[in-house]
């Protein structure tokens, strides 16, 4: 029991660190840097995605014997669109303000290739529960990762964190940050940190092994 | 607000380049870029992939809207970009071999190409007539393509100069990208 128990923490884990699809694979970087001018629009579409992520990734599951080998991308792909159509929907419902911040972008969650991946390399080999959960795993992942660039961007471009200000009134925004040029700096300085970190890591590793 | 047709070509190619300032096709942009002579051919039949599907929504916009499905408007879209891109292999490979050797293993890859589905849905969002449709589709993918230009000649030049290894890779790129998306933004307001 508790065997299976870590095996589900970590089909969840992999997704969320290990194989971080923005730090680690650099998958979805569209939706990662045009919506990440603050940390709120950076969060719903992490939210969004999840969503859609995981309900995919199930409905493949539970239908992967039943789709023909042939059709199966063109079948995901309309699987995906079906959920990505209902998020539009809901967003639209719940906030329009939202809905005009993110845009194309929330019927651009269809191309992310995050979801694709999945649904392809993992939801169409494995049964429902492990399916979901490393879905859930790599949604929560893909909205760390937008996170992490949304609240930078805003906190340097803007001065502020979820709306709220940060700095006082004589704040200069560095304006840069909020405008295209600044989420590829973000992002590229991101993976400059992680990839010193690793080689950190591996050179200590290599000294206690030594 | 009438735009005319300059003003959008200008605007999809520069002010508001497909790639660099609105962030569609980074996928290609990162991982297709190491080398001048991919570039061109994988910015062609982008370009090329962007025409068709711009005329095909077009058509199946006013075909959706007339039966009152515009509900279904965005799975209708990625089926047609994804037949479409099929079509386009198909029609190369008995006419003309020798380009599809060429683009080969580029050819699948625009199907999940976030530009192409972003024109289809660009176009609806700003009802645009036909004229306008195409006009814009040829505008993105001409930005698509010298964004890609630009990058796969910066980075030929720059496996000749000595960089910090912790930085080689995708940082690198994506630093690359800002500063030439930096430079980009000098082209802001010139479409009006």
């Amino acid at each position: 029991m508790t065997a299976t128990r870590t095996d589900r923490w970590d089909e969840f884990m992999e997704g969320l660190w290990r194989q971080n699809p923005i730090f680690v694979m650099t998958l979805g970087l569209c939706p990662a840097l045009a919506v990440t001018v603050s940390a709120v629009n950076a969060l719903s579409m992490g939210l969004a995605t999840t969503f859609v992520l995981t309900a995919s990734c199930f409905l493949v599951s539970l239908l992967r014997k039943r789709i023909p080998k042939e059709v199966r991308i063109a079948t995901y792909i309309v699987i995906i669109a079906t959920f990505v159509t209902v998020v539009d929907y809901l967003i639209q419902a719940v906030s329009l303000a939202l809905y005009d911040a993110l845009g194309a972008f929330i019927q651009l969650i269809v191309v992310n290739c995050v979801i694709l991946g999945r649904a392809e390399a993992h939801a169409s080999k494995h049964p429902p529960l492990p399916a979901v959960l490393s879905a859930l795993g790599m949604g929560a992942g893909f909205t760390l990762g937008l996170f992490a660039l949304g609240a930078v961007r805003e906190i340097l471009g803007a001065g502020k964190l979820f709306g709220i200000s940060l700095f006082g009134e004589h704040f200069q925004p560095w304006v840069v940050m909020v405008l295209p040029p600044g989420g590829f700096f973000v992002l590229g300085l991101w993976l400059l940190l992680f990839s010193a970190w690793t080689r950190r890591q591996r050179r200590k590793e290599a000294i206690q092994h030594a | 607000m009438h735009e005319s047709a300059a003003q959008i070509f200008i605007n999809a190619f520069l002010a508001n380049n497909f790639v660099l300032a609105m962030f569609l096709g980074l996928c290609p942009f990162i991982g297709v870029s190491g080398r001048l002579d991919t570039a061109l051919p994988m910015g062609a039949a982008t370009t090329f992939v962007m025409l068709i599907a711009s005329v095909c929504a077009y058509g199946l916009n006013g075909a959706l809207a007339a039966l009152g499905l515009e509900s279904l408007r965005l799975i209708a879209y990625i089926v047609v970009i994804a037949s479409s891109v099929q079509l386009v292999e198909m029609v190369l490979k008995k006419y003309s071999p020798g380009l599809f050797r060429a683009l080969g293993i580029y050819l699948p890859l625009i199907t999940t190409n976030c530009a192409v589905l972003g024109v289809a849905l660009f176009q609806t969002a700003r009802e645009y007539d036909f004229v306008q449709s195409l006009v814009f589709a040829i505008g993105a993918g001409a930005g698509f393509t010298l964004a890609l230009l630009l990058m796969a000649s910066v980075r030929e030049r720059l496996q000749l100069s000595d960089v910090p290894s912790v930085a080689q890779g995708t940082a690198l790129s994506l630093m690359l990208a800002g500063i030439l998306s930096l430079s980009f933004m000098g082209f802001a307001g010139l479409g009006g």
